[in-house]
């Protein structure tokens, strides 16, 4: 019998002292520690070579830390795969199979029944309003057609966890608003909690509870700041002052880490 | 449309003029039939012999087909193996090369000598010849695949085989195509010099490599020149189902067939 505390002591993702060496020896993180809270949208956010993909990686199992530990619902990331789903920075979606069958690929690798199946990709599909290509290629899509079709693929397995790895940094302003937008009213719906990678501090904020601002060379935590705006959060937010603020105040503490690095490494050549 | 049509009409011209100017070269340097015959002979040829022509075009379509489809099974087989076990490949895969620079018209002979004579010894001389591209393609496609798109299969725990047969082979089938053209157009050449050694069961009656040896022999150069022709449009045949096959299979989703007719 666990106690409700014991229960709520177990982070829904505990990343404790993690670094991640590549082969070719460099150091890519270095002493990484956060814990996520069920239910929490945080943000990975810092410069390129900061490790914020590698570092989702991490999480997702797909490689392995060369210290220190990663536990997702207090098992072992790969264990704990069924709970979780990754979407990629590129659609990735397989191009010789329509919108539906690359919708189902999860469910179909998974060896649910195939009338179940037909039946939940149908569902999802209407869900992100995808019904009307269900039946067209992927390269007959545009991209941010493409990018709800790999939503769609993460979320019909229906995960408890998401880790999205710069999903929309390929689409132009108006289409990453809006998957945005669109991705907060799913998250409000089915409280996932959520790991999200970006380079963009307004998308950040406006999606984010807390943002974990990363520096880089080796890739460390510089600064974990709550975001504060109010929940729901809807396009207007975008309009207002406090909204405008925490992204001025975010972009300050971004550009903190990148000075106090370019400072650096002048210094380490002088 | 309208553009291809003009397109075959100008083709249609310069090849009517080159059968004129072949016709009337014949005539003025008053060349011997045996030799040169005009493009009349050789039609007079094809109309006069043509059961027999039929038969040897058919011999060698089986032979050449027989081969060219035991190509396609058996490199698709060796190339998922090769894509299962790197260490296989890396070992194996530079003598598939030399199944590629082996001369066949030096090695046929062998092969009719230790196979014997008949179909089968034919079908597999075109095998041969065919059997280097469809790996080589096959194992190339099957080994580069995008790798998010690995890491999408290992989230959702795919086995092994699910990664080669759902990831792994559809990624391949644009590069198997490939390897399919070019194998469609040497299967015929691989049938025809196969049967230039293969001796026949029936004196006069066999494929068309034999029977371009017969006329050869027999100095008949109007139905010699008949054979070749019908061995061109054999190659040419063969290299078109090839192409129609890939248009048929890729059409709908890879970024190469955009086009809605085989071009």
């Amino acid at each position: 019998m666990v106690s409700p505390k014991a229960q709520n002591a177990v982070a829904e993702v505990a990343i404790d002292g993690v670094s991640k060496q590549f082969r070719s020896g460099a150091l890519a993180l270095r002493n990484i520690s956060m814990h996520v809270e069920k239910g929490e949208f945080v943000s990975l956010l810092g410069p390129s070579g900061c490790g914020k993909s590698t570092l989702l990686k991490l999480v997702s199992g797909l490689t392995q830390p060369t210290s220190g530990a990663i536990k997702v619902k207090g098992i072992t990331p790969v264990q704990a795969r069924e709970l979780m789903s990754f979407i990629f920075q590129d659609a990735t979606l397989l191009p010789w199979r329509t919108v539906e069958q690359n919708v189902g690929l999860g469910l179909e690798l998974e060896h649910t029944a195939r009338q179940i199946r037909k039946e939940k990709v149908a569902r999802m599909l209407e869900l992100v309003g995808l019904t009307h290509v269900a039946t067209r290629f992927p390269r007959q899509l545009s991209g941010g057609m493409k990018m709800r079709v790999s939503i769609a693929r993460a979320l019909v397995s229906r995960p408890r966890i998401l880790l999205l790895d710069e999903p929309f940094a390929a689409l132009d302003e108006m289409s990453r608003d809006r998957l945005n937008e669109e991705l907060l009213r799913l998250y409000t719906e089915h409280h996932w909690t959520v790991l999200f990678v970006t380079h963009s501090v307004a998308e950040a904020v406006f999606l984010s509870k807390r943002i974990v601002i990363l520096a880089p060379h080796p890739g460390r935590i510089a600064h974990v700041v709550p975001v504060e705006l109010p929940w729901p959060r809807t396009a207007e937010l975008r309009l207002t002052p406090a909204y405008e603020h925490e992204v001025a105040r975010i972009s300050r503490l971004l550009r903190s880490v990148q000075t106090a690095q370019s400072e650096a490494s002048e210094g380490g050549i002088a | 449309m309208k553009r291809q049509f003009w397109f075959a009409l100008k083709s249609l011209i310069v090849l009517a003029c080159l059968l004129t100017l072949w016709h009337f070269a014949v005539i003025a340097l008053n060349i011997p039939k045996y030799i040169l015959p005009g493009p009349y002979p050789v039609a007079m040829a094809v109309k006069d012999r043509l059961p027999d022509l039929l038969n040897s075009l058919l011999l060698t379509t089986e032979a050449a087909a027989m081969g060219l489809a035991g190509s396609v099974v058996a490199g698709v087989a060796v190339a998922l193996i090769f894509a299962q076990w790197r260490a296989l490949r890396q070992l194996l895969f530079p003598y598939t090369i030399l199944l590629q620079t082996v001369p066949i018209v030096a090695i046929a002979p062998l092969i009719i000598m230790w196979a014997g004579s008949g179909i089968y010894p034919v079908a597999l001389i075109a095998f041969i010849i065919c059997l280097a591209p469809i790996i080589a393609n096959t194992t190339q496609g099957l080994i580069s695949v995008e790798e998010n798109l690995l890491h999408l299969f290992l989230m959702h725990n795919a086995t092994r085989m699910q990664v080669l047969f759902k990831l792994r082979l559809p990624n391949a089938m644009p590069n198997l195509f490939v390897g399919i053209r070019i194998s469609s157009g040497i299967a015929v050449v691989g049938a025809i010099v196969g049967e230039l050694f293969a001796s026949s069961s029936r004196v006069g009656v066999g494929g068309l490599g034999y029977a371009i040896t017969y006329a050869s022999a027999q100095l008949e150069t109007d139905y010699l020149f008949a054979l070749v022709l019908a061995a061109t449009v054999l190659g040419f045949a063969f290299f078109f189902i090839g192409m129609f096959l890939e248009w048929y299979f890729l059409h709908n989703w890879h970024e190469s067939n955009r086009s809605d007719i085989p071009e």
